[in-house]
């Protein structure tokens, strides 16, 4: 638990739009282990499909910037 | 069966964590991702595992196991996308780089790459 709050102090060092974006790739990957820890803490299973959803979005939003990134829109 | 999942887990954290170390300390986008995305992939598939392993009694597993399949089909894919665009948006390579094999075919230099 420690490691993920001082992954979340830690991440928000980004200079420019591809640093910020290879950060928020990381952090939400990070986001969907802590969702899971939460589950299992509170013995709440529904949370599992609240992490499984937060990836399919974290993939499809980071596909989306990257596009973007890349050549417009 | 408890003290197992939570020492998976725990080593799966501790990865995590040295991905985070690994974005702060790395000098290039590139690198950054480099490290930012294989300990955390890592990472995460210990940290499911440990989890399921250590709550074998909510019935959770399959879900866990999609959820990790599913992160270790996208990680790639998604690193690989940012990767890409970085390059051709004109990100320059830092100056202790030695080799750059995608602008090397671009120019159409020949190279052992």
């Amino acid at each position: 638990m420690a490691a993920f709050l001082i992954f979340c102090k830690l991440d928000h060092k980004g200079h420019s739009q591809r640093n910020r974006a290879v950060a928020m790739d990381t952090m939400t990957i990070a986001g969907i282990s802590f969702i899971v820890f939460l589950s299992a803490y509170l013995k709440r299973i529904i949370y599992v499909d609240v992490a499984i959803v937060y990836a399919i979005i974290s993939f499809v939003g980071i596909v989306a910037i990257a596009r973007y990134l890349e050549r417009g829109l | 069966m408890e003290l197992l999942g939570s020492i998976i887990a725990l080593i799966g954290s501790l990865f995590i964590f040295l991905g985070a170390v690994g974005i702060l300390r790395m000098p290039d986008v590139y690198n950054r991702m480099q490290a930012g995305t294989k300990a955390t992939t890592l990472g995460s598939i210990l940290t499911l595992t440990g989890i399921a392993i250590g709550h074998m009694f909510c019935g959770c597993g399959l879900k866990v196991f999609a959820l990790i399949m599913f992160i270790v089909f996208t990680n790639p894919i998604s690193s690989h996308a940012l990767a890409r665009a970085a390059h051709f948006a004109g990100i320059k390579l830092t100056d202790k780089t030695v080799k750059d094999c995608l602008a090397q075919d671009e120019a159409e230099i020949e190279g052992d790459c």
